[in-house]
């Protein structure tokens, strides 16, 4: 990786999802590639969305090209579907993240064909184990509606996908 | 269109007609939960369908809004079970199961660039299924009244299984059924003729007419 590479990569951490602001587009692991060309001047940059009609993935492509655009003469966004993103893609840190956020992280890896979508260890405001569903849809494609029978408070779980 | 290419619009018209079905329930389901997970199963196949008709458009030269916005009732091929009124509860989760019963042995089959698509899809409709899965046993082994209603919509569905019902679809939706406690159809009952040469039911030309009027009132416009 060139030292200008690194540029790009800094610029993309700067970069939030646009529902989870807690969480960088690299947090998120949707950035596959990233390439520079023309001495420098120009990148080009590959995107792979999370859900199908996840509406966050056109303002994604936006911010990402705006942020880029600070640092290059030339922006390119390109969008691959194959291989499919997977939760198994964010970073450890970034679990941690949405933990502190009051999002319960996707507990442990994927496994095809997806069977479930697991469930939170623990509650992301008090810490306990004794949680439960409440709906297995929530506020974005990726989180499902869980509470806390420990502290009572509901809580958003990252479905793991 | 090649005949791989009439396959994947038949998923994709499934998927979007669908979708406008299952969004014609938001703000009047039966509970807050409900209606968002109605949404977001709704997203899901709307997401899934662009991303075919964006593949199918590419082949001729069309954009994914002419393929949804400016085709007439008669070049639509989605399965007939997709365009039928929401109905009841019942209905509309009985009808849930049933196509993605069919999906989920659809999507693992695409190929090419439809891959890219599929691979995203397959997981999504696998948590649709499961969905609708819980809601239908739930109904059906339920009271008095949800249990006729389940009844009532298996009667009304049934006819319209024929255009996907493969085997290995009814060896996925008998064992819900029979949780259910619903009597199990005839597997060679009698059913609709098929979409695919272009006959629907009189319910679609209305479906359309909501779902297409912003944009033929508009014509390229952007938003």
């Amino acid at each position: 990786m060139t030292a200008d590479v690194v540029k790009a990569w800094d610029v993309l951490e700067t970069v939030p999802d646009p529902e989870i602001p807690v969480l960088s587009v690299v947090d998120l692991g949707i950035v596959r590639d990233v390439v520079e060309s023309e001495g420098g001047r120009a990148v080009r940059v590959t995107l792979t969305p999370t859900y199908s009609g996840c509406p966050a993935t056109e303002v994604i492509a936006r911010d990402v090209r705006a942020a880029l655009e600070t640092a290059y003469d030339t922006v390119d966004v390109v969008t691959q579907l194959s291989p499919a993103w997977t939760t198994d893609w964010m970073r450890e840190s970034a679990k941690e993240k949405l933990h502190g956020f009051g999002i319960a992280p996707p507990s442990g890896r994927v496994t095809l064909p997806l069977l479930d979508v697991g469930a939170p260890t623990r509650c992301p405001h008090c810490g306990s184990d004794r949680v439960e569903e409440l709906a297995g849809f929530g506020s974005t494609p990726c989180k499902a509606l869980w509470r806390c029978t420990s502290c009572r408070e509901p809580f958003d779980y990252f479905k793991k996908h | 269109m090649s005949p791989t290419s009439d396959s994947l619009l038949t998923v994709a018209d499934g998927c979007l007609v669908l979708s406008h079905r299952l969004s014609e329930w938001m703000s009047n389901a039966p509970t807050m939960e409900e209606d968002i997970a109605l949404g977001n199963i709704a997203l899901d196949l709307l997401g899934q369908a662009r991303g075919l008709l964006q593949l199918l458009g590419a082949e001729t030269g069309v954009t994914e809004d002419e393929l949804a916005y400016f085709r007439e009732p008669q070049e639509w091929r989605n399965p007939l079970m997709c365009e039928l009124p929401n109905g009841d509860f019942a209905f509309t989760m009985l009808r849930l199961l049933f196509v993605s019963a069919w999906l989920a042995e659809v999507w693992p089959t695409l190929s090419g660039d439809a891959v890219g698509v599929a691979e995203k899809a397959v997981k999504e409709n696998a948590y649709h299924l499961r969905h609708a899965a819980s809601w239908v046993v739930r109904l059906g082994d339920g009271t008095d009244e949800s249990h006729q209603r389940m009844i009532s919509a298996l009667g009304a569905l049934w006819p319209y299984r024929g255009e996907f019902a493969t085997d290995a679809w009814h060896v996925r939706i008998e064992p819900v059924l029979t949780e259910a406690t619903v009597p199990l159809p005839a597997r060679d009952a009698w059913t609709q003729r098929s979409s695919a040469d272009g006959w629907h039911t009189e319910h679609l030309g209305f479906l359309l007419a909501e779902m297409q009027s912003l944009a033929r009132a508009h014509p390229g416009a952007q938003w």
